[in-house]
């Protein structure tokens, strides 16, 4: 089996991060019921034993002693990292897993990827090269980060060519959030698009998640649960919104939002973690879904929302999942993938849900999907036998569509009507190692980017007629 | 004589569990003591303390599938596997081809011989080899490709079968076709014969004729397992005078093979039904003969109870699928009065073979797998080329927009391995076509 680390950079990175930890912990507490360190485990926790006093961790196969997550965490204030390491996850870090400052990026990318990015880069190199020694065989780097600030937005892809510099082999997936367009960050469009032509350039895969969207999902599922639609009622804390059953007390503001980021990472990583009839690694999903390097956009959508307390679950519900995966309400960013064009599309299924449940929703909605000409069956499919807690069985698109396209194209428009300007310009010119060429580099980048998501757009509804065929001699 | 299985990858791994179990238990019902005898021959040795093993290495590039077949066949308390004959690795390969053939085949090269040597040592005659697995994924496709061909260095003269599992068409790895075109293009070049099981044929059978209402690949290894179980259990030959035959692989390459050109074997056999009716159905030979001979010529690979008559479909015309050779085995009660001719009409063959070189029947009076009657087709014949047709054209459409190209070229494999793929399927394509 493999293990994964998660990088987790920023306010926003360490907010969604501990979500993330909190909720994996419960998952495995859930499935693990005999209390022995097992593979599964092994994949982001290390097991260490504490009369040991070098910490070292014990084998697979053992009893459970201290779990240590498998994480390197960022943050360039002290504030969110100290808030939670006096919280109940404390003992899942030690403190040579942490990276903090004082002062902060100030919402400044060039801040965050220039001064500290250099200040601490061999600090940081050292601390992933830690985490990857504790590891068997290191498979996947998930970062965590958002788009609009100055830490994770400028220090988080600091770190990404890190990664990809110290650790070629090493798949590296990273969960950015993006700014709503009221977002309270005004500098937000600047620190995105420098931040995307870098994901663009080093990351293997980019799952982008909107802040509004999440705003969407928990709205709509608190609307539910309090009484939504009369006579329906929902199973209590089998929301993706929950964090019911974990370490944490009481919810703070993002929680509930970061929630939903969590479970996109626990079931993307799910298949990988538990058995199944049809398993899918890691190193599947860039396969299967990249089918060109800088087309490494992932639009999640995750289904159910949550489960209706009524048991009975007929077969019309469990295809209420497939057909919700692709509404527009349940994608993760705003987008519209049935009206955009698919390059590809993984369904991660968890729960008791079978290979002909799968072939019958893919024949179902296939008719209604646009598929690029040249991968007219572009399906990814995986069964994994675990469903998440409170659910029966769980649902992970993952669409590499061209609806990515309006939200890039916003976040130019936003930033073009600062730089037209050269609104709050010099505070990233000040910064030493910036220079203007950065900005319009970033901004090149994003538009070709939007190029290229327009000329697939541009073979949409036509008929292409098949490659023409070898002819061999005979 | 035994036979040594090689089960590679998710698929590999799963279908073959089914098999053994499938065998095992099939041999114990035996109410003859030289067919279970023979069974157990082929398929399995026993160990110190007496237990059934199968004659199989396990191989996968994760771990996870391995150790759910070797715990799903101790549960069985009938067989198990060696405990030292498998070997896993801590990531798979990722379903690209290149990453299982350019890399963890040559690494793991040295192991993996090693124990494929140990099974073929404990064998007093080996019969030959068959590799089992996938062409969609990475580790079944590019790993099971990579180590054909060793199998092929270190075993020049031997058989050499390899079970193929073909995709859902409507896709379920999006690299599907680009791994079933470089698999079979290499593999056309190693192996004696390649027998195919396509996911879509054998999930219809389970829906329309098993009635399973919710169809695991558990339902579906099933179906293959018996499928494949009737063509290698032990069965006389014409020529065996009463003796079974001693070489399942050998016999059914000399039967089925004998062009390098055609290859490519698909296997079909009824009735199929759910166990539950086994008991309360009764058939004739020559209503399954007939019934049979119909899914031949129509190639429709499952029975559908209504076809057009024979003489409205003319024996040339469109739709009609020709034979190269075609094996016949039977199984059940009162097999020796079951009639034949109807698969020795040479109109259902090519013309450059006689009837006499392309039919070969094989028999046997043991019930199969609780099934009073059984007829099983293998079949070299135009029944794959739909299916390979479609492969073959959706990987070229993708491959002229070099789409997924780059994580090929990643782990060596260029362009130019590419098209000399293309090519070489191409040519069986037509070969097939042009069997008439
Ligand atoms: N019939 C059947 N098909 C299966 C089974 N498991 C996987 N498949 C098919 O196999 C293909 C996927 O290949 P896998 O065998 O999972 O891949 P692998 O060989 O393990 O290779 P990697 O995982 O890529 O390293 C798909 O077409 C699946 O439908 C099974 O148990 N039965
Ligand atoms: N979903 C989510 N978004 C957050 C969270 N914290 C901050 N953000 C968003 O992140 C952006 C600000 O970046 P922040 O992480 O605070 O800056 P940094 O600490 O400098 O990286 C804004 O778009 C915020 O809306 C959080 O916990 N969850
Ligand atoms: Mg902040
Ligand atoms: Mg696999």
């Amino acid at each position: 089996m493999t293990q994964s680390v998660v990088v987790q950079v920023g306010q926003c990175g360490n907010q969604v991060g501990f979500r993330f930890w909190d909720l994996a912990l419960r998952e495995h507490t859930h499935v693990n019921k005999k209390g022995l360190y097992d593979e599964a485990l092994s994949s982001f926790f290390r097991n260490v034993d504490s009369r040991n006093s070098d910490g070292r961790a014990c084998g697979v196969g053992g009893r459970i002693q201290n779990l240590k997550a498998r994480a390197v965490l960022v943050d360039m204030e002290e504030g969110v990292v100290n808030q939670i390491l006096q919280g109940p996850l404390r003992d899942v870090f030690d403190s040579t897993q942490l990276l903090t400052d004082v002062s902060g990026s100030g919402n400044n990318w060039a801040v965050g990827h220039m001064t500290y990015g250099s200040a601490y880069q061999e600090q940081i190199v050292d601390k992933l090269r830690k985490a990857a020694e504790h590891c068997d065989c290191l498979q996947c780097f998930f970062l965590i980060h958002s788009m609009g600030g100055g830490t994770g937005s400028g220090l988080g892809t600091r770190v990404l060519s890190l990664l990809e510099e110290e650790f070629p082999e090493v798949c590296r997936i990273v969960t950015s959030i993006y700014p709503s367009a009221e977002d309270d960050v005004i500098t937000s469009p600047y620190n995105s698009v420098l931040a995307m032509r870098e994901l663009t350039e080093h990351a293997d895969c980019v799952l982008p998640v909107e802040n509004q969207s999440l705003v969407d999902i928990v709205n709509k599922i608190k609307h539910m649960s309090h009484g939504g639609k009369p006579g329906i009622s929902i199973k209590r804390d089998s929301t993706i919104i929950s964090g019911q059953g974990g370490l944490s007390g009481a919810e703070k503001p993002f929680d509930a939002m970061n929630n939903i980021v969590a479970n996109l990472l626990l079931n993307i990583t799910s298949s990988a973690r538990f058995e199944g009839s049809l398993n899918m690694d890691l190193n599947e999903i860039a396969m299967n879904l990249v089918p060109f390097p800088h087309l490494h956009y992932l639009v999640p959508s995750l289904t159910p929302l949550y489960t209706l307390s009524d048991v009975s679950v007929p077969t019309r519900r469990l295809d209420q999942m497939f057909s919700d995966a692709f509404s527009k309400n349940h994608q993760l960013i705003r987008a519209d993938p049935k009206h955009s064009l698919y390059m590809a599309c993984a369904l991660m299924v968890r729960g008791h849900v079978q290979v002909s449940d799968l072939r019958r929703n893919i024949e179902r909605l296939r008719p209604t999907l646009p598929f690029v000409s040249w991968n007219q069956e572009g399906w990814k499919t995986s069964l994994c036998s675990v469903p998440p807690v409170g659910h029966s069985h769980s649902l992970l698109a993952l669409a590499n569509n061209t609806c990515v396209k309006p939200t890039f194209m916003e976040l130019r428009e936003r930033f073009t009507k600062l730089y037209r300007k050269k609104a709050h310009l010099h505070h990233y010119l000040h910064v030493e190692g910036m220079e203007q060429s950065w900005f319009s580099e970033a901004i090149t980048s994003l538009s070709s980017l939007i190029e290229e998501y327009n000329h697939l757009d541009a073979t949409k509804g036509k008929l292409m007629p098949d490659a023409p065929r070898l002819s061999i001699a005979r | 004589m035994s036979v040594v299985t090689v089960q590679l990858g998710q698929c590999g791994n799963q279908v073959g569990q089914e098999l053994f179990d499938v065998i095992c238990s099939d041999a114990e019902e035996g109410q003859k003591k030289t067919y279970s005898a023979g069974s157990f021959e082929r398929f399995f040795h026993q160990n110190a303390h007496g237990d059934l093993v199968a004659r199989a290495v396990l191989i996968d590039m994760e771990p996870k599938v391995i150790n759910q077949s070797m715990t799903k066949a101790a549960k069985s308390g009938k067989w198990r596997y060696g405990e030292a004959s498998h070997f896993s690795q801590s990531q798979g390969s990722g379903n690209n081809w290149a990453n299982g053939y350019c890399v963890h085949g040559p690494r793991n090269r040295d192991v993996v011989e090693e124990l494929v040597r140990r099974e073929v040592e404990c064998c007093d005659r080996l019969a030959g080899l068959m590799a089992m697995m996938s062409v969609a994924g990475g580790t079944g496709s590019g790993v099971g490709t990579y180590i054909t061909q060793c199998l092929r260095d270190l075993h020049p003269k031997s058989f050499i079968l390899n079970h193929l599992t073909w995709p859902y068409r409507t896709g379920e790895v999006i690299v599907q076709n680009y791994n079933s075109v470089l698999t079979l293009a290499h593999l056309y070049q190693l192996s004696d014969a390649i027998l195919v099981h396509e996911n879509d044929t054998v999930h219809k059978i389970c829906s329309q004729l098993l009635n399973i209402k919710q169809i695991s690949f558990s339902d579906v290894n099933k179906v293959i397992a018996h499928q494949l179980g009737s063509v290698l259990q032990p069965a006389f030959t014409a020529d065996s005078h009463g003796v079974y035959s001693r070489n399942p692989l050998g016999e059914l390459v000399s039967a089925l093979a004998c062009h390098p050109e055609y290859k490519l074997l698909s296997v079909c056999t009824i009735p199929q039904m759910p166990s539950s009716s086994i008991a309360y159905s009764t058939f004739s030979w020559p209503g399954l003969l007939k019934h049979m001979r119909q899914m031949l010529i129509s190639n429709s690979k499952m029975e559908e109870g209504k076809f057009c008559s024979e003489r409205t479909r003319s024996l040339t015309g469109f739709g009609f699928n020709r034979s190269l050779a075609n094996l016949l085995i039977l199984r059940g009660k009162d097999v020796y009065c079951a009639e034949t001719g109807g698969f020795e009409d040479p109109d259902l063959y090519t013309s450059w073979l006689s009837s006499e070189e392309s039919f070969t029947l094989w028999k046997s009076p043991v019930l199969f797998n609780k099934y009073e009657k059984s007829v099983t087709l293998v079949s070299n014949s135009q029944a794959l080329l739909r299916p390979l047709d479609n492969m073959v054209r959706s990987a070229w459409n993708m491959f002229a927009s070099r789409a997924y190209v780059h994580q090929y070229t990643k782990f060596g494999i260029s362009e130019e391995d590419f098209l000399d793929s293309f090519t070489s399927l191409e040519q069986v394509i037509s070969s097939y076509n042009q069997l008439c």
